[in-house]
């Protein structure tokens, strides 16, 4: 009996180990991680809780959650309690998640395509690819911020959709409410909690 | 004469305004409240009509939806033509001017983008806002206008001067004859609103994606239109470090 627990075990770690390991190459990653990502959002076996479970697993491992937090909250994010910056994180990570998720069952139905990369720097390479629609849908592309500065572990740090950044969106719109209540970063939480609640 | 005084002087003014306040940021506001309201009235006007006739113009046959997409595309080339020549971008401009033709009398009136899949040309779509932007006039303060949505100063300026630069506004808004051919001020209205539930159409599930997923959607969009327009007249992919590089030290 104890070996077929033990085995259990071990098929369980390998196919987890199998879901979240992807190529350390960043087109290669990319390509990697969405086509998984798309298989799990069409996969009909899956109930929605599951699909959204095992996504939050893939973007827990593979996006860097903390450092998009860091940038989304700006300069104002080294004067902070590492109390509050903690609490931030936190809450960051759910209102991320959660936006994620709901976000991406929206394109469960979409063709995925790597087309290139090019690299900025040591620490960052930006991967090219494009979605297409079942329909004849405009053709978007979709430009990944991957953080090479470990080079045997890439991780997201933004997508670019049509030109169009999704961190620098989110920034913006935290420093509107930090702007609107004197730069008070409880009113900012408060709005992640409603965010994460509702 | 005096009809068209106004506006050229109106013009000449928002302009002035929008040089002589370059230091200003893109993100500063010209009333942050009034707009807001507005954005609103905006918000509550696209959900109970234009979304839902834009989800409606969706389930059209794709037939339908390419072909209005391909003549306002079209269309909207004949702006492009005077604004790439005042951008000196000679090349672009007879593309723009090609293309329009060709899909004109090869695309039946432009329902076909035959310039496009069949000899490649693919001009990018100009109007004045990008020129003054490339002759380096900056966004001045940023507002929301009823119905027409985000805007800054120099955008509205700019909108305003498309009307003189625009053949077809000339032919259709202004009601001038070009080429020994006038339409009326519907047609302008029909192809504008053709334009917007198009484009309504085409992003129907970022946009509602976007409304569901914003804790401050109208910073979201601020943000989005600002990048979008800085994009569009740099050229530019968006990839741009933008503090990404501090982020680490």
């Amino acid at each position: 009996m104890k070996k077929i627990v033990f085995i259990f075990f071990i098929f369980l770690v390998l196919n987890n180990n199998k879901l979240l390991a992807y190529s350390s190459e960043p087109k290669s990653f990319v390509s990697e991680m969405v086509t998984e990502a798309i298989n799990v959002l069409s996969d009909k076996s899956l109930s929605d809780e599951k699909k959204n479970d095992v996504i939050a697993l893939i973007a827990k491992e593979n996006v860097d959650i903390k450092a998009l937090g860091y940038y989304t909250l700006g300069s104002i994010r080294k004067s902070l309690d590492k109390s509050i910056l903690e609490q931030y994180n936190n809450l960051f990570e759910k209102y991320f998640l959660k936006s994620l998720t709901s976000r991406l069952s929206e394109y469960s139905d979409q063709k995925f395509e790597v087309t290139g990369a090019e690299q900025k720097s040591a620490n960052y390479t930006i991967v090219f690819s494009k979605v297409t629609g079942e329909t004849k849908s405009p053709e978007i592309k979709v430009n990944w911020r991957v953080y090479t500065k470990n080079p045997n572990k890439p991780l997201i740090r933004d997508l670019i959709v049509e030109g169009l950044s999704l961190a620098k969106t989110q920034k913006e719109e935290f420093a509107s409410i930090l702007n609107s209540n004197n730069n008070d970063v409880a009113k900012l939480l408060d709005r992640l909690k409603e965010f994460i609640k509702n | 004469m005096i009809r068209f005084k106004l506006p050229l002087v109106t013009l000449t003014i928002i302009l002035f305004l929008s040089l002589s306040h370059n230091e200003l940021r893109a993100e500063k506001e010209c009333f942050e409240k009034v707009s807001r309201s507005i954005f609103k009235f905006n918000t509550a006007l696209d959900n109970a009509l234009i979304g839902p006739v834009s989800r409606l113009y969706n389930k059209l046959p794709q037939k339908v939806k390419e072909g209005t997409g391909n003549v306002t595309s079209n269309i909207g080339r004949l702006l492009s033509v005077p604004n790439h020549l005042l951008q000196g971008n000679v090349s672009q401009a007879a593309d723009s001017f090609g293309a329009f033709t060709i899909n004109l009398f090869f695309g039946i009136g432009g329902l076909n983008d035959v310039a496009s899949a069949y000899i490649d040309i693919k001009p990018t779509q100009e109007d004045l806002s990008q020129t003054l932007g490339v002759y380096g006039v900056k966004n001045g303060c940023y507002f929301v206008l009823p119905v027409l949505g985000p805007t800054t100063v120099r955008d509205t300026a700019a909108m305003v001067g498309d009307t003189f630069l625009d053949p077809f506004a000339t032919m259709t808004w202004r009601q001038k004859e070009v080429l020994n051919e006038t339409f009326n001020k519907s047609n302008y209205v029909l192809y504008k609103g053709a334009d917007a539930i198009d484009f309504r159409g085409d992003n129907d599930t970022n946009i509602e994606s976007l409304k569901k997923n914003s804790i401050d959607l109208y910073a979201a969009t601020k943000s989005l239109y600002l990048q979008n327009k800085k994009n569009k007249i740099e050229n530019s992919t968006g990839n741009e470090e933008d503090g990404w590089g501090n982020l680490d030290k």
